[in-house]
């Protein structure tokens, strides 16, 4: 059983060094150049997320076996004060933070799985996948 | 890792390596801005040929660059944006409404040609 | 800093089965050139790697051998994986099959496992507590290797479809600085993709400072392959060029402006040939009409 890899969000270094796990597992599992700067994105914005809005949170990435392929697996957690409105929050355009928000359309765009909660004063999970195709 | 930023006549040409933290985005803000001020250059390139991810904090950085800059009236051109990296910041959203070039050699012709074209 | 755990072999509870672990390694080091001589010669009586001359299957089978004790003695994969990886990568260009390494890996288990039954006959005790140290972690050893030679062989079958499809989208290159795209029949979002990937991969390896995409061969497009469109267009101005679209129907115009793309800001032209005389314009060639042709012969 493949392990998971986890790197503690903190602060701002902690997002390069999320995003270059992320990068190395990605290659690794075969993703092509495109896919694995995708996925590196992907996560730079998810412990972006968890900085701005959680101070604090975790990343988990791990390669998965689905039915045709494998895949790559990213959980982004904190346990923050959770979003208000997780639906304006999925919606193109809604920013909190002035610029571009929380970035979730796009990460839901780019990902073929894509799942969230999110509870006030509990935190958030967000939780994607992108299978080889 | 600050950023290394070379003069190179009228130009600021300022390099960006892989590992990119948020604090030296920022630096590089505060760098540019100074020297440019300094030298009174009247362009800047930002090579970011080696950047292989760009997310929302360093287009947000790129554009502040940019539109800094122009208030001292120097012209900022980005080159170097890597195919994947390019296709993954339209996938994301992530807009970055400022000039572009292919490489050094590219956005040294545009910013001759921006200076020509308004002197 | 992120915590990345080893791979581990199941270990057994107790001291005395890593005692056991460690005898059963022992004994494979001592015996090493004999057990790995009569594995090889099982191999090739089982007619398996026929792609291979013997020296060159004795040669892999030193490095597995060497690399399998080396798993049994350490309790962690990693080393093996990057191994069988790497010696996937090597035969697989040989034509050699899955059955294939699966049979010789599970070829090496068999004498391996033959071989401590001669030594421990005298005592079944020993003989099973040392198979019960030795099976689960000769039978994790067999699935990364296998599992690692079908992981690469997929790979290198994606990496071959990739190339046939790419030869089968071209980007032309009809002047300095000047590519098109011309775009026909259906495109799926797949298909769009691929064809961005390499039209970006074109801008960069021929220095393209103005890309014509030419649609008029596109009968329809759903708004996921407009907005693939309006990306690529985007993409491309990332990179320094810019794109010229020709052949726009009104259907695809309106697809465009529904999903909520100012069509003002596109630069769009009516046909191919239109397309690439203001490619040119801005380029800086000076366009001659009539005796003088332009675009691909």
């Amino acid at each position: 059983m493949p392990d998971d890899i986890r790197v503690l969000i903190r602060s701002n270094l902690d997002i390069v060094t999320a995003r270059q796990e992320g990068r190395a597992l990605a290659a690794r599992t075969g993703f092509g150049a495109t896919d694995v700067t995708l996925i590196a994105t992907v996560i730079s914005e998810l412990a972006r997320n968890i900085v701005s809005y959680a101070r604090q949170g975790e990343i988990v990435m791990r390669v998965v076996a689905g039915a045709n392929a494998q895949g790559v697996t990213i959980i982004s957690h904190d346990s923050g004060p959770g979003i208000r409105s997780v639906e304006d929050a999925m919606r193109d355009g809604y920013s909190t933070s002035g610029g571009l928000g929380l970035g979730l359309p796009g990460v839901r765009r780019l990902m073929d799985e894509f799942t969230i909660e999110s509870a006030l004063g509990r935190g958030t999970t967000v939780r994607v996948t992108k299978w080889l195709t | 890792m600050e950023v290394p930023i070379l003069k190179q006549g009228r130009y600021l040409i300022a390099t960006i390596q892989a590992a990119l933290s948020d604090e030296d985005l920022l630096q590089l803000r505060r760098a540019l801005l100074e020297r440019v001020i300094q030298f009174r250059s009247r362009g800047v390139i930002v090579d970011v040929t080696a950047l292989d991810v760009m997310d929302s904090f360093a287009t947000r950085t790129l554009r502040d660059i940019t539109y800094m800059i122009r208030l001292r009236g120097a012209d900022t051109v980005i080159v170097g944006i890597q195919p994947e990296v390019a296709f993954a910041m339209v996938q994301l959203g992530l807009t970055l409404d400022v000039a572009c070039a292919l490489d050094l050699e590219e956005g040294l012709a545009h910013l001759e040609q921006r200076a020509r074209s308004s002197s | 800093m992120g915590n990345k755990k080893p791979v581990n072999v199941p270990q057994p509870p107790s001291t005395q089965s890593t005692e056991l672990l460690r005898e059963l390694v022992a004994h494979l080091r001592e015996h090493r050139t004999q057990l790995r001589e009569e594995w090889a010669s099982r191999i090739t009586e089982a007619q398996l790697l026929t792609a291979m001359t013997k020296d060159e299957i004795f040669a892999e089978a030193t490095s597995v051998y060497d690399n399998y004790v080396e798993a049994l003695a350490t309790g962690t994969l990693e080393a093996l994986q990057s191994y069988s990886r790497n010696l996937s990568e090597r035969i697989i260009p040989r034509g050699v099959e899955t059955h294939e390494v699966v049979g010789i890996v599970l070829l090496l288990r068999d004498v391996l496992a033959r071989s401590l039954f001669a030594k421990y006959q005298g005592d079944f005790t020993k003989l099973n507590r040392i198979l019960d140290a030795y099976e689960p972690a000769a039978n994790r050893i067999a699935n990364t290797v296998a599992v690692g030679f079908v992981q690469e062989r997929e790979r290198v079958i994606r990496q071959q479809q990739e190339a046939i499809r790419e030869l089968s989208t071209p980007v032309l290159q009809v002047r300095e600085r000047l590519l098109i795209l011309p775009i026909i029949g259906v495109i799926d979002p797949q298909r769009a993709r691929q064809l961005t990937e390499q039209l970006l991969r074109g801008i960069r390896t021929n220095r393209a400072k103005v890309v014509v995409i030419d649609i008029t061969g596109v009968a329809a497009m759903d708004a996921t392959v407009a907005n693939h469109l309006v990306q690529t267009v985007e993409a491309s101005r990332l990179l320094g060029a810019t794109v010229i679209v020709t052949g726009l129907s009104p259907e695809i115009a309106q697809t465009i402006v529904n999903i909520g793309v100012d069509l003002g800001k596109m630069n769009t032209v009516g046909d191919l040939q239109g397309g690439i005389e203001q490619a040119e314009r801005l380029l800086g060639y000076k366009v001659i009409p009539g005796a003088e042709a332009t675009g691909a012969a």
